[in-house]
């Protein structure tokens, strides 16, 4: 997957579990936990529905690596 | 209009879910209430027909307040018995029975007794039943395996007194007016009807003083006072006593307390759309001064090894697809939960200067809404559920918590809150009871950090758990106990 490919991809899953967040307004760096406020269910969801778009699916151990907006098109562009 | 919060005086209604003529059976959803600080749906307390809906769309009434008519089938209000005792309630259903006669016992203790769960009803005995008003899940079956049969049905038809069958629903049905184009229609002035609305009482239960047995304000009066006082409050175990549709658990179903006055455990928040994050904030301000003011608080605080938990949970995980992982708050919660059953001063209400310990354990979970405030339903039974049930519900609780779809049930319901404020990345968080539960326990977050154990330094996953709890129930020592309960549960992950 191109990384054109996974920011869209971020962008839609994000869209279904955190719709009130403009990725227009978010710098790639932003942390999805502590800046975009994403608790711990919400980032399983957020993996299980990438998971379901896109066919990555993220095993925990991988978690740290896409604790941000970059680090995870960053791994969906690699494991994509 | 039933309460759905302590703090909770009036509601809107947003939707209808039944119309005039629809059959209802207890626990049916009937409605959509805004309270100002969520939506929520609110079931039937009774089975019937709809007769009229007496509260317009996004009409507010003050709780308490009849929101439709439901009847009983027709053939379920027979005459006047003249053996019938004035006020008897053949359903436990009134709350009245320190002005009742002791009618109430004697009317046919075969309609009250309480299965412990819904008892098998052929389809034909059902039919039956609904033919005479019977309700099933109100008789006690003497068939195979408790099964009810046509000569229980008709054995609990017989039984019952007459006129007051219709009259002893719970006041938040609208009963204001039960049966009033039958026979043996309740008397009472209109000051008296409104006064009962007021005050939770239904007129219907009661003997009137008044001429030729009207209900007077009196009349009325006297019973909301002599409710207060002793028999009034609710048993502790309140979810167990309203039906919840969606509970499978094998809990009784007995009436709801008719008082809009029961006090119910807190829950602020919910859904603050435009406009509504002033009037969230000011509930939950509301309800947390009155915590501040009537709760004498203590708090501790304990550092939990969670090296067990985690390395067990991140095993699993590993095997699993994303759908069925879980997350470390589900072990922790199911940790609290089971702690609260071995320490029951930390789980219950605090009501009439009295602490009811509750048997059952539900567990409040605080959920942040993203939009601001929180809301904290419960997972019901949350003792008695397996890690991935737990895991389930509390991701379909949390998910309808942010839409502000959650049953009055689950608001109304938790014994004990769990506030989890690690994810948002605290280290603790020291939080303020939700009256009138008695304890509050909150959780940080589950981060590594340097753990020294029998002169070695090492490296291990914990967290900082902290309890809030009532000083007129418990102290230190148990509060300190609960705590490190939680603790030692979480060293076995896999028999959680």
């Amino acid at each position: 997957m191109n990384e054109q490919d996974a920011r869209e991809a971020v962008r839609a899953a994000l869209r279904k579990v955190a719709p009130d967040v403009d990725l227009d307004d978010v710098d790639g760096g932003a942390r999805l936990r502590q800046d975009l406020e994403l608790d711990s269910l919400d980032f399983l969801r957020l993996v299980e529905v990438i998971d379901t778009d896109t066919g990555v699916d993220i095993p925990e151990r991988d978690y740290p690596a896409v604790a941000t907006v970059d680090g995870l098109v960053g791994y969906l562009g690699s494991h994509g | 209009m039933p309460s759905l919060g302590a703090d909770m005086d009036h509601g809107k209604i947003v939707e209808w879910l039944v119309k005039p003529g629809d059959y209802v059976r207890r626990g049916d959803l009937v409605a959509v209430v805004d309270t100002n600080k969520t939506v929520m749906d609110i079931e039937s307390f009774q089975e019937g027909v709809v007769a009229e809906l007496l509260v317009g769309l996004n009409q507010t009434v003050p709780v308490g307040t009849p929101v439709a008519r439901i009847t009983q089938t027709p053939a379920e209000v027979p005459g006047p018995k003249p053996e019938a005792p004035p006020g008897a309630a053949a359903r436990p259903g009134a709350v009245v029975p320190t002005v009742a006669s002791p009618a109430p016992e004697t009317a046919g203790p075969s309609s009250t007794r309480q299965p412990p769960g819904p008892p098998p009803v052929a389809p034909p005995v059902r039919h039956l039943a609904h033919r005479l008003g019977v309700d099933t899940d109100r008789i006690h079956g003497t068939g195979r395996d408790g099964a009810i049969t046509r000569a229980d049905v008709e054995h609990a038809a017989a039984a019952r007194p007459g006129p007051s069958r219709t009259a002893a629903g719970p006041p938040e049905q609208g009963q204001s007016e039960p049966g009033a184009v039958e026979p043996g229609r309740v008397r009472a002035a209109p000051r008296a009807r409104l006064l009962a609305a007021e005050l939770g009482v239904d007129p219907s239960a009661l003997a009137g003083t008044g001429p030729d047995g009207a209900i007077t304000a009196q009349d009325i009066q006297l019973t909301a006072q002599a409710r207060q006082t002793p028999p009034a409050a609710p048993p502790p175990e309140p979810a167990a006593e309203r039906p919840a549709p969606e509970k499978t658990g094998p809990t009784q179903t007995t009436p709801e307390p008719s008082a809009p006055e029961v006090p119910v455990p807190e829950s602020p928040g919910g859904e603050p759309a435009a406009g509504r994050t002033a009037a969230l904030r000011r509930a939950i301000g509301s309800l947390m001064s009155r915590s501040k003011q009537t709760i004498p608080h203590y708090y501790l605080s304990a550092t939990l090894d969670l090296r067990p938990a985690m390395d067990w949970m991140q095993h699993v995980n590993a095997q699993r697809p994303v759908a069925a992982r879980l997350v470390p708050s589900a072990l922790l919660l199911k940790a609290a939960a089971l702690a609260a059953r071995d320490v029951p001063e930390v789980n219950g209400f605090y009501v009439d200067d009295e602490f009811r310990p509750s048997p059952a354990v539900h567990l409040g979970v605080a959920v942040a809404l993203r939009q601001g405030g929180l809301v904290a339903p419960a997972l019901h039974d949350a003792d008695t559920l397996t890690l991935d049930e737990l895991m389930a519900q509390l991701r379909d609780l949390v998910g309808r918590a942010r839409a502000g779809r959650l049953q009055r049930a689950e608001m109304a319901d938790p014994t004990v809150t769990v506030t989890n404020l690690g994810d948002l990345g605290v280290d603790s968080v020291f939080g303020v009871i939700y009256p009138p539960q008695v304890a509050l326990l909150g959780l940080g977050r589950v981060q590594e950090q340097p753990w020294a154990e029998n002169g070695m330094l090492g490296v291990r996953h914990a967290v900082t758990a902290t309890l809030s709890a009532d000083h007129r129930v418990s102290d230190g020592l148990r509060g300190g106990r609960y705590l490190a309960r939680i603790g030692e549960l979480l060293q076995a992950p896999e028999e959680l």
